[in-house]
C-alpha cells in the first residue's frame, strides 16, 4: 500500500502548487521593475529600496513589533497558567466556565472579539493605543497558548512531579525544576504562536487601535484596499522569507534535539544492561 | 508543628487561589463581560452623543434598564440587507467547506499514504502557509484572479478563452480566497485521522472481496468521520464570520455579515445595530461551536 500511486502523487502535486503558487508569484513579481505589478520588466530590488525609505511603514512595524513582544510574553505566561489550572487544578467552583472560555476565543470571529473589546474599553474610558491593542491581543493569544501547553502537560508522566516533592522540594521549586524544563518546547511555540498571531491581526488590532498607534497590519490593509502595488510585494517578500527560516530552523532543531534525546535513551539503556 | 503545617497548607491555598485567580478573572474582564457590553448596547438606540449611544450608565441604572429595547433586533428583521447577509455567509460558508474538503480530503489522504520519511516534511509543507501573514496571502490572490491578472494572462496564452474572465469582485474569488486560507486546518485532522488508521482493516476489507473504491467509501472514510468533522468546523466557523477575504477579493458584490459588522461600526458609526448583527451572529455560531466541541470530547474519550 505504501507505494506512490499515480493518484497521490496528482493531488499533493496540485494541492501544493495551489498552496504555494500565489506565495511563489508574489516573491517573483516583488523584483519586476515595472510598476506595473502584473507585466515583468526586468529584475530590479528598487521596492525594496523604496520600502526602507518609507517611513510610515517602518514607523508601523516598530509598532507590531512592540505589541507582539508585549502580548505574546504575557498570553505566554498567563496560558501557561491557564494550561496548569486546567490539566492540574482538579476541582474549582466555575470550572465549566473556565475551560469553556479557554475554548472560545480560538472559534470566535474576529469582528466579534474586537467589537465588544472595543466598547469594553470606551466604557471603562481607556484610551486607545498600543495597550488596548496589547489587552486585546494577549487575551485571544493565551487561549491558543494554553491548548499547545496543556496538550504537552496531559501527555506527561506526573509521577516526576510527586517524587520532586516528595525528595523536599517546594510545589514552586517542583514546577520550577521538573515540570517547566519538561513542558519548555510546549511553551515556547505557544509564544511564537502568539507572536505570530500578534504579527499577523488586522481586524481585532482596527478595533481597538487609536489614531496615533497604527500596525503594520492596518498600513498594509489601507494600501492593498486601493489594489496591488510592488512595495507592499516587497514588504510580503520580506515577511514571508523571515517566516520560512524562522519555521525551518525551529524544526530543523526540534528534530537534531529528538535524535539527540534518542541517543541519549540509547546509551542509558546500554548503561543499564 | 502543626502549626507551621498549617501555616504551610495555607499558603498552598493561597497560592493554587492566585494561580487559578489570575488567568480566570483576566478571561472574566476582558472576554465575558464585554459580551454583556455588547448585548447591552444592542437594547441601546442610536444617539449624537460621546459615545453614539443611549441611555448610558450615567442616566441612571432604573432609567437605563427602562429605556432599553429590542428595536435594533426588529430593525435587523425588517431590512433585507441584514437577513440576506447572514443567509449569504451562511451559504458562502458551506460551499466553501464542501470545496475545502474536496480539495483536502486527497491531499490528506496521499499525505498519510506517502513513505514515512516524507510525511514530517509534508507536515511541515502544510503547516508553513498558516506561520506566514494571512492578509498576505489574501493579497497574493489579487494579482492572480484580477481581470489583467496572471491567470488570464496564462488562459489567454494558452488559447483557452479569448477574453478576460471576470474572478475579481466576484462570490467565486471569495469561495477561493476561503479555501486557499482554511486548507490547512481541513487537511491537518484528517491526516491525523488517516494516520492512525490501521491498514490492516482495508486489507482485511479486500480479502472479504471488497473493491479498493469499495473498501475506501466502507472503511477507511467511516473510519475518519471524526477528522472529517473537525476539519469542517475548523473552516465553516471562521468563514462564517469573515472579513478580509470578502472584503479584499469579493468586492461590492459580495455580501457578508462579518463585513456588514465592520462597516456598520466604521462607516456608518451605528454601534447599537453593529452590537445587534453581533449578537444575532453569535447565536447563529453557538449551534456549530457546540457541536464541534462535542466532537472533540467524544474523539478525546475514544483516544483514552
Amino acid at each position: 500500500m505504501k507505494r506512490a500511486s499515480w493518484f497521490n502523487v496528482t493531488s499533493l502535486t496540485l494541492g501544493f502548487a495551489f498552496l504555494y503558487l500565489p506565495m511563489v508569484l508574489l516573491v517573483i513579481y516583488s523584483f519586476n521593475s515595472s510598476k506595473l505589478v502584473t507585466v515583468w520588466a526586468g529584475f530590479s530590488t528598487q521596492w525594496y529600496g523604496e520600502l526602507m525609505q518609507n517611513e510610515a511603514f517602518l514607523d508601523a512595524a516598530l509598532v507590531t513589533l512592540k505589541v507582539a513582544i508585549a502580548s505574546s510574553t504575557l498570553a505566554t505566561i498567563l496560558g501557561t497558567m491557564a494550561a496548569y489550572v486546567l490539566v492540574r487544578g482538579g476541582r474549582f467552583t466555575g470550572r465549566t466556565l473556565f475551560s469553556g472560555m479557554i475554548y472560545a476565543p480560538l472559534v470566535m470571529p474576529e469582528v466579534i472579539t474586537g467589537l465588544s473589546l472595543l466598547l469594553l474599553f470606551i466604557g471603562i474610558g481607556l484610551d486607545r493605543g498600543v495597550l488596548t491593542i496589547v489587552l486585546a491581543h494577549t487575551t485571544f493569544s493565551m487561549c491558543y497558548v494554553s491548548v499547545v501547553v496543556s496538550s504537552r502537560l496531559v501527555s506527561f508522566d506526573r509521577s516526576l512531579e510527586e517524587a520532586a516533592l516528595d525528595l523536599g522540594c517546594s510545589a514552586f521549586d517542583a514546577f520550577r525544576l521538573v515540570t517547566l524544563p519538561i513542558i519548555a518546547p510546549a511553551v515556547i511555540s505557544g509564544w511564537l504562536l502568539a507572536f505570530t498571531l500578534s504579527l499577523d491581526d488586522l481586524v481585532i488590532a482596527s478595533f481597538t487601535t487609536g489614531p496615533s498607534s497604527t500596525t503594520l497590519p492596518i498600513k498594509i490593509w489601507s494600501a492593498v484596499r486601493l489594489g496591488v502595488s510592488p512595495e507592499i510585494n516587497a514588504l510580503s517578500t520580506l515577511m514571508i522569507g523571515i517566516v520560512t527560516v524562522g519555521v525551518i530552523s525551529a524544526s530543523l532543531i526540534s528534530k537534531r534535539n529528538a535524535v539527540k534525546a534518542q541517543q541519549d535513551m540509547q546509551a542509558a539503556e546500554r548503561g543499564a544492561t | 508543628m502543626e502549626r507551621h503545617g498549617r501555616r504551610f497548607a495555607g499558603a498552598m491555598n493561597m497560592r493554587r487561589f492566585f494561580l487559578i485567580a489570575v488567568p480566570y478573572g483576566w478571561l472574566l474582564a476582558l472576554f465575558l463581560v464585554p459580551f454583556f457590553i455588547v448585548f447591552k448596547i444592542s437594547l441601546s438606540d442610536l444617539a449624537l452623543a460621546i459615545p453614539p449611544y443611549q441611555p448610558t450608565m450615567k442616566d441612571g441604572i432604573g432609567q437605563m434598564l427602562s429605556a432599553f429595547d429590542f428595536e435594533n433586533f426588529v430593525f435587523l428583521t425588517t431590512d433585507d440587507l441584514y437577513w440576506k447577509a447572514y443567509l449569504s455567509s451562511l451559504k458562502i460558508a458551506l460551499i466553501s467547506t464542501v470545496l475545502a474538503l474536496l480539495v483536502g480530503y486527497p491531499m490528506a489522504y496521499a499525505m498519510a499514504r506517502a513513505p514515512e520519511e516524507w510525511r514530517p516534511t509534508l507536515m511541515m509543507l502544510v503547516i508553513l502557509p498558516f506561520w506566514t501573514s494571512f492578509l498576505i496571502r489574501v493579497y497574493a490572490w489579487v494579482g492572480i484572479l484580477s481581470n489583467e491578472g496572471f491567470l488570464n494572462q496564462f488562459l489567454l496564452w494558452t488559447g483557452i478563452i479569448d477574453a478576460p474572465l471576470t474572478i475579481m469582485n466576484t462570490t467565486t474569488a471569495v469561495y477561493i480566497g476561503i479555501v486557499y486560507t482554511y486548507l490547512p486546518f481541513m487537511i491537518l485532522p484528517i491526516y491525523a485521522a488517516l494516520d492512525r488508521l490501521d491498514e490492516s482493516l482495508i486489507e482485511a476489507a479486500e480479502d472479504l472481496g471488497c473493491s479498493r473504491t469499495k473498501a475506501f467509501w466502507l472503511v477507511t472514510i467511516p473510519l475518519s468521520r471524526n477528522g472529517i468533522i473537525a476539519g469542517c468546523f475548523l473552516v465553516f466557523i471562521p468563514a462564517l464570520g469573515e472579513f478580509v477575504i470578502p472584503s479584499l477579493l469579493g468586492g461590492s458584490g459580495t455580501l457578508m455579515i462579518g463585513k456588514v459588522l465592520f462597516e456598520e461600526f466604521f462607516n456608518n458609526r451605528d454601534w447599537p445595530v453593529a452590537s445587534a448583527v453581533a449578537v444575532i451572529l453569535l447565536l447563529i455560531l453557538i449551534v456549530p461551536i457546540i457541536l464541534f466541541q462535542r466532537n472533540q470530547q467524544r474523539q478525546a474519550e475514544s483516544e483514552t
